[in-house]
């Protein structure tokens, strides 16, 4: 799949965004006035320009507001319709903390729940998708989403031990999705022979693509480049999500400039992290155009 | 509203004939010709005369070798490839403005391009690579059943059919209501081997390729045939002679 950077942006900082906003329902860093209002509004900034981010790669964003209207059966429409709803939830929440120094528990539980389901309904996004193998592992996905999001949000709530081990508990798990992605591709029942019908009758081989130029089929779902160093980046990706922001955090002391750079640090590994899930992720349409 | 309709009263849809299919392209350019002069947004063409020219298509023609296993001659398969206007169509749920839709009248999947916003996601969940996202209009493309066709009485009626079926010089495309088993598309595809796209990813589609039939059997056909003359006769006997003797 092709990796747009609009996308990649969009999940990596609505992802800490949203996951920051669970930690901060819950309590945790529990602030009111000006520390109340910084916190928000790190949460708010990254989740919002994270959504903005992902109107950019639309081909017609002008029909955005009918977005909203499927809930029945689209998880887009459902990730739509939470962002905004988990958006909503804490912005009372925000201003009782900022301005009135008072926590309304039951609020910030009710928004914690609501981001919670927020990144779920994006993770599903991708696992519902049965063309792309790599991508349609239930509950691997949703799983490895959410504790992006706990993790990634531990980490900005300032919990330095907390967010280290989560952060080991997600490497792990990221580990795990790549072993997993790589065996469902290569015990997958899809090859050129399923995808014509023509298996039967022999090897099947593409003689002739429909197309001398590009496509936006090719260009979109038979992205190949990443697939070429995917290894180094996975090994790239584990030291900067979760190996070296772990040792951060969990042998230095918690202090705000080694929290810091222990958040840049899984910051551009998520990103690396995200670049490589679409990079890496092989759309079943292209066996009908794989040479060989 | 972009839950698939429980059962259509039509299952309009194309039968493509691999075995007659000679690759030329026809349908192609008839389909690109009609649906960038009618409905909806045009098919646009992006540097057609450069040096990287890429543009909208609804149907692409690929070419295949099939090789039988344990050897054989090699067959050439030409294998349009468009919308098979899925009975469960993965791009219709996904779209989460409701542009994308199944006909509950005719079965025939649309893109209403008004809702549309090009997020692309319903090409993502299509096994066919049949959607392209029109990079100038930035909305989604497909194939019609040139809907603007079928049902349009300003036509002639030989010119109510897709414009792919009605241009195909090879007789390789058939339009019909594959719902009703007394259709001649009906007749035509139980008269037939088919073959199936990717029946693992569920999507049941509504259009039907038709096997192609097995030729060019060499072990066999060669050994059927037998010299005509071992033994040159009349003119070119008496000049093999001739030739001999000098």
């Amino acid at each position: 799949m092709h990796p747009a950077p609009s996308v990649i942006i969009f999940t990596t900082l609505s992802g800490l965004g949203f996951g920051l906003f669970m930690w901060l329902g819950l309590g945790t860093p529990d602030v009111t006035g000006i520390p109340a209002f910084a916190w928000f509004f790190v949460a708010y900034a990254l989740s919002v320009v994270g959504l903005i981010a992902s109107t950019f790669h639309l081909g017609n964003p002008k029909n955005a507001i009918y977005a909203f209207s499927q809930w029945r059966t689209s998880w887009l429409s459902r990730e739509g319709i939470m962002a905004v709803v988990t958006l909503f939830t804490f912005a009372p929440f925000a201003i009782g903390k900022i301005f009135l120094g008072v926590t309304w528990p039951l609020l910030g539980n009710l928004g914690t729940l609501f981001a919670v389901i927020t990144v779920f309904t994006t993770s599903m996004m991708y696992a519902q998708l049965k063309t792309v193998p790599r991508w349609n592992m239930f509950p691997l996905i949703p799983v490895l989403f959410e504790l992006y999001a706990i993790a990634g949000g531990a980490l900005l709530a300032g919990e330095a031990r907390i967010a280290g081990w989560l952060i080991l508990a997600v490497t792990v798990l990221q580990i795990i999705t790549w072993m997993a992605g790589d065996k469902k591709y290569a015990t997958l029942a899809t090859d050129k022979g399923t995808a014509t019908g023509l298996g039967r009758f022999g090897k099947v081989r593409m003689l002739e693509s429909g197309h001398t130029a590009r496509s936006y089929v090719m260009d979109e779902m038979v992205h190949l480049i990443g697939r070429k160093h995917a290894h180094k980046l996975r090994a790239i990706a584990t030291i900067l999500i979760g190996v070296l922001p772990a040792l951060i955090l969990l042998l230095l002391p918690a202090t705000t400039p080694v929290i810091l750079l222990a958040v840049a640090s899984h910051v551009i590994g998520v990103a690396a992290g995200r670049w490589l899930f679409f990079a890496e992720a092989e759309h079943v349409v292209g066996m009908y155009s794989a040479r060989g | 509203m972009t839950a698939l309709p429980k059962t259509t009263r039509k299952k309009l849809g194309l039968v493509i004939d691999l075995d007659t299919c000679v690759g030329c392209h026809g349908c192609v350019t008839a389909c690109k010709g009609w649906n960038t002069q009618n409905y909806g947004a045009p098919l646009s063409d992006i540097d057609p005369y450069g040096a990287d020219p890429s543009g909208t298509f609804l149907n692409r023609v690929f070419s295949y070798e099939v090789t039988p296993e344990g050897g054989g001659a090699a067959q050439t398969v030409h294998f349009p490839r468009s919308c098979l206007h899925c009975e469960d169509a993965p791009c219709v749920t996904v779209c989460p403005t409701g542009a994308s839709y199944k006909r509950s009248e005719d079965g025939i999947v649309l893109v209403n391009e008004d809702r549309c916003i090009g997020c692309g996601l319903c090409a993502w969940a299509c096994p066919y690579g049949a959607r392209e996202l029109d990079q100038l209009a930035g909305v989604m493309k497909k194939c019609t059943l040139c809907v603007d066709r079928i049902y349009n009485e300003n036509l002639p009626e030989e010119d109510r059919l897709p414009a792919c079926v009605r241009t195909c010089p090879a007789g390789a495309r058939h339009f019909g209501d594959l719902g009703d088993p007394d259709s001649d598309v009906s007749k035509l595809v139980a008269s037939r081997e088919t073959v199936d796209l990717m029946p693992e990813q569920g999507t049941r589609p509504v259009n039907t390729y038709l096997a192609p039939r097995p030729r060019d059997r060499m072990g066999r056909d060669a050994a059927e045939l037998k010299p005509v003359a071992t033994e040159a006769k009349g003119f070119l006997g008496w000049l093999d002679k001739a030739l001999e003797k000098l």
